[in-house]
């Protein structure tokens, strides 16, 4: 049985374990008396009823997956602070951006307080003496109701001096954005929150989690990671783990848009829903609209290379998506038909890029805008062959080697998110290629019908006609 | 136009107070300067350099980065259509065409009345709603070119100024922390311990 609600547009609900969504039927899920009255702060309440290292332990025991893209574990990266260097910062990152990408945003719209709870959580833990929200400056829903949700829990004691009447104190400071896909990037977000240009910083040598905001330990997570805390601390690791996979424990919130008869937001069982089910699921989907042929997908949001029909019954699990050759990135699948125009609708998303680009290296400032430029005219039809090489030499600047490339073993990470080499400092560059790269391979043809036949005019010919000496 | 009203001064100490550092309150006064001016005009931002402790270059240097941000002014409304690829997929071209005939203008300018401002946006994050746009910043889901002339003739007819307020209001809440519950910002270098709470004891 799936349900959708007026209340809260796009998302779905179905019969299945819910960790973030509980409180999405209500429709005063934002308000601190639902949340109260749906076992709200009992979270905090039993965090703060062990000692901080006990709360720390019980995450890294979950194997909470960070929710914003790479994946990465948020108990072991609390750990990645060096010893005895204080403060440290928590910063939120509520910038979601990510073409297809939108959980965040729901999170925050409709369950702020949860979101409150599952900082004031990560605060305890890892020993981080103030919370910076972040969030992206479009939202301007989901600032009004943070800032009322914080409003609401400073006046109720959940946050700021002695919460609950305990020696824990935490100041959560609502922050918002103004407009940059690249302050997604955790030291652009970083930059941007000390009043800078929102740029990428160079890492390594440091990490965040060791040299963030002002210079001091940060730990940066996304608002969906964050959002799980409040459950797994009333439910235990146990719990959390029983659900999903080994690896990929828990649940994940994935939005489905495109060509799907009922495109939608869905809380899934990390690790085992496949994409098939997800796009052609009763339950999910439905199926291709006008139940036309499935043509692509993106399967985690625009950054993430592209799967054909062949790769539809993979998993939602990072360990077998990376080695098929993409990422699940942001929890966001677009999906095309067969009637899908492939270049322009590649060229949709190298356009994003492009336009996003902070400029700060060369390879994606430059890069970006000659794919954008070169693509632009092969979709309108004035490109030539070459051009399709070129868009390949220029792709091949920025992210060089193997592409993409997902696993590396040696590392002991089972999937790195794409690519493997790259020569800009952080994805942005990279990204304004995967669709070029995913769209070229899988869909060459396309591509060369779209370009003029028309052979160039050799330059030393048009150098000859015009000195008039024939050689 | 103009410095910062007084009543807007208060707010921007209050904000300046919730940071380690002045500096990072930048973004957020900012903010407060186009709810204001419904832009960020010049004399605003050498106001908040003075009242953040930076040089007005700074300030600028930070604004110009961010797309929101506007240095003259815009329509009362500024309608944001989506053109990403879900919305792309979904139709959003032909939306886009139809909102300029059917404003008389080209994407990135003002109906002479100014009313509205026209841009392409990029992703905005309501995805399975294609093709969707904002306006101020408010959604509006799966628009048709119909459901768009009925929104411009609502904003025309001042039909939407209770929902949707002029440009430069973006959050009509405020985070507002009171001073007996708020336990202050420290600037960095003057922390040296680690928190009371890290003492390998329940907090409660």
């Amino acid at each position: 049985m799936t349900s959708t609600y007026a209340h809260a547009p796009g998302f779905v609900a179905g019969d299945r374990p819910k960790i973030v969504t509980s409180r999405f039927e209500f429709s005063d899920s934002y308000t601190i008396e639902r949340y109260l009255a749906t076992n709200g702060y009992a979270g905090l309440r039993a965090a703060l009823a062990q000692p901080a290292g006990s709360v720390h332990d019980e995450v890294k025991n979950a194997t909470v997956l960070g929710r914003g893209g790479a994946g990465f574990p948020a108990g072991t990266k609390w750990g990645l602070t060096p010893q005895e260097v204080w403060p440290r910062y928590l910063v939120v990152n509520g910038d979601e951006s990510e073409p297809g990408t939108y959980k965040d945003r729901l999170l925050m719209e409709r369950d702020p307080h949860q979101l409150i709870e599952g900082c004031l959580i990560a605060c305890y833990a890892a020993g981080l003496s103030r919370c910076f929200l972040y969030i992206r400056g479009e939202m301007a829903l989901a600032q009004e109701r943070v800032a009322t949700a914080l409003n609401e829990a400073y006046a109720a004691g959940y946050v700021g001096k002695n919460i609950l009447g305990s020696k824990f104190s935490v100041d959560i400071v609502l922050h918002w954005g103004a407009g940059a896909y690249v302050v997604g990037e955790e030291t652009a977000l970083i930059e941007s929150l000390e009043g800078n240009r929102g740029m990428p910083r160079l890492k390594p040598p440091f990490f965040p989690a060791a040299n963030g905001l002002y210079g001091q330990p940060t730990i940066v997570n996304n608002v969906e990671t964050l959002a799980n805390l409040p459950w797994l601390l009333c439910n235990g690791s146990e719990a959390y783990t029983a659900i999903g996979t080994k690896t990929s424990p828990g649940t994940r919130m994935v939005a489905v848009s495109g060509h799907v008869k009922r495109p939608g937001v869905f809380e899934i069982i990390n690790g085992v829903t496949t994409f098939r089910d997800l796009l052609y699921g009763e339950e999910f989907c439905g199926g291709i609209r006008n139940d036309n042929q499935l043509k692509a997908f993106v399967p985690g949001g625009g950054s993430a290379p592209w799967f054909t029909p062949d790769q539809l019954d993979l998993p939602f699990e990072a360990s077998q998506v990376g080695p098929a050759g993409s990422m699940l990135g942001s929890g966001a699948i677009m999906v095309m038909d067969h009637t899908t125009d492939i270049p322009a609708a590649a060229l949709t998303l190298t356009r994003f890029y492009a336009h996003e680009s902070c400029g700060k290296c060369t390879p994606c400032r430059e890069g970006g805008t000659w794919l954008e430029r070169i693509l632009t005219r092969v979709v309108e039809g004035t490109g030539t062959d070459a051009d399709l090489d070129q868009l390949i030499e220029v792709g091949s600047s920025i992210c060089p080697g193997d592409f993409p490339h997902a696993s590396n073993a040696d590392l002991g990470l089972s999937a790195v998110p794409f690519p493997y080499k790259m020569t800009t400092i952080c994805f942005v560059g990279p990204s304004a290629y995967a669709p070029v790269h995913s769209a070229l391979t899988l869909f060459r043809s396309e591509f060369e019908a779209r370009v003029t036949t028309r052979k160039r005019i050799p330059v030393t010919a048009v150098a000859n006609s015009t000195t008039g000496h024939a050689s | 136009m103009s410095r910062l009203t007084d009543a807007n001064i208060a707010i921007a100490y209050e904000i300046i107070g919730r940071y380690p550092r002045p500096k990072s309150a930048l973004i957020p006064i900012l903010h407060l300067a186009q709810e204001q001016d419904g832009y960020v005009a010049e004399d605003a931002m050498k106001h908040i350099a003075e009242l953040v402790g930076v040089t007005p270059a700074e300030v600028f240097g930070t604004a110009s980065f961010y797309e929101m941000f506007k240095f003259e002014p815009v329509g009362k409304y500024l309608l944001n259509i989506c053109g990403t690829m879900s919305c792309a997929l979904m139709g959003a071209e032909e939306l886009m065409h139809h909102a300029e005939k059917r404003l008389g203008i080209k994407a990135g300018s003002t109906t002479p009345d100014g009313l509205i401002t026209l841009e392409h946006a990029e992703c905005q994050a309501a995805c399975t709603e294609a093709p969707c746009l904002q306006v101020n910043y408010r959604y509006r889901f799966k628009m048709t070119p119909a459901d768009l002339d009925t929104l411009i003739d609502d904003l025309a007819a001042g039909k939407l100024s209770d929902e949707i307020p002029s440009h430069g209001v973006l959050a009509t809440v405020r985070q507002r922390i009171p001073a007996e519950r708020g336990v202050g910002a420290v600037a960095p270098e003057k922390v040296n311990e680690s928190p009371e709470w890290l003492d390998g004891k329940s907090a409660l």
